[in-house]
């Protein structure tokens, strides 16, 4: 990755450590693939982590969004262990892999954040340049994750209601 | 056997194919929400022996078409195969009607045990 990492003190392990767990809990269950997750950072910018992307949104008691994104031979390898065949980055087959792997990744991580929420189907962007705006004005919390096939990151942008 | 895959990402319906196949005689038909699901059910003589419904899903989500099978289908074994693993949820989707309920991400093998155990169970009522 290429962006500057800002350490931050008000990281919330409560909040990270369950997306830490469902990436590697997913990847090996589904893909059978195995990931690693480093470091958490707060994102700097708004700007696009990856260039392939899966969105999810929380309402409820938590609200926001989690996204998961790939570079692109990343996305390309990881959809062809999900799917069990590689998948044409132009089709919709492609987008929708992406989109489960996300939406695995948010409700696995979701039984562990506490409170109900729901959460969306999954949205996914694939291009350059891109940013995710979020209404509830929460940090975005970087996860930067590795595997056999390159990077990808998810990112936290969630709040959760204060009792 | 007819099994109705009812999943809005096809790739997940692609996987949940693949796994069942293992069974014998099994034929499967395809929705991508819970209404696209209500239509095929309605158009299918005969119904199905099984369903597998998502939670999560576009236009009907998976506990709301549960619901509406089960007010005039008691008998169709219906299995919940979603990210939904809150107890809460849990006990939703049970007491709406389903015959059991498998947490994703799974293994092929914990999809299939889940898929024979709900099929010993009916057998042996």
């Amino acid at each position: 990755m290429t962006q500057t990492q800002t350490p931050n003190p008000v990281i919330n392990p409560k909040l990270i450590v369950p997306f830490m767990n469902a990436v590697r809990q997913v990847f090996k269950t589904m893909a059978g693939v195995e990931t690693t997750v480093q470091k958490p950072f707060i994102k700097p910018h708004p700007g696009a982590s990856y260039d392939v992307c899966g969105i999810i949104g929380f309402s409820g008691d938590i609200t926001g969004t989690v996204s998961v994104s790939f570079s692109d031979s990343a996305a390309q390898k990881l959809v062809e262990a999900f799917a069990g065949a590689p998948l044409d980055r132009s089709s919709p087959d492609f987008a929708d892999a992406i989109g489960e792997l996300a939406n695995m990744i948010a409700g696995s991580a979701k039984q562990h954040l506490g409170g109900l929420a729901s959460i969306s189907v999954p949205s996914v962007v694939i291009g350059k340049g891109y940013t995710i705006s979020n209404m509830t004005n929460s940090q975005c919390l970087v996860i930067p994750c590795g595997s056999p096939f390159g990077e990808f990151a998810v990112e936290v942008s969630i709040k959760q209601k204060t009792v | 056997m007819k099994i109705l895959l009812v999943d809005d990402s096809r790739t997940m319906r692609n996987i949940q194919k693949k796994v069942l196949s293992a069974l014998p005689g099994i034929e499967f038909a395809e929705a991508g929400d819970g209404s696209e699901a209500l239509t095929i059910v309605a158009a299918t003589s005969g119904g199905f022996d099984l369903m597998m419904v998502d939670w999560n899903m576009p236009v009907m989500d998976g506990l709301t078409f549960v619901k509406k099978v089960r007010e005039t289908d008691k008998k169709t074994l219906l299995i919940m195969a979603t990210t939904e693993a809150e107890k809460s949820r849990v006990l939703d989707a049970v007491r709406a009607g389903v015959n059991n309920y498998v947490v994703k991400p799974f293994t092929p093998e914990a999809l299939l045990e889940k898929v024979n155990q709900t099929l010993a169970k009916a057998k042996a009522a």
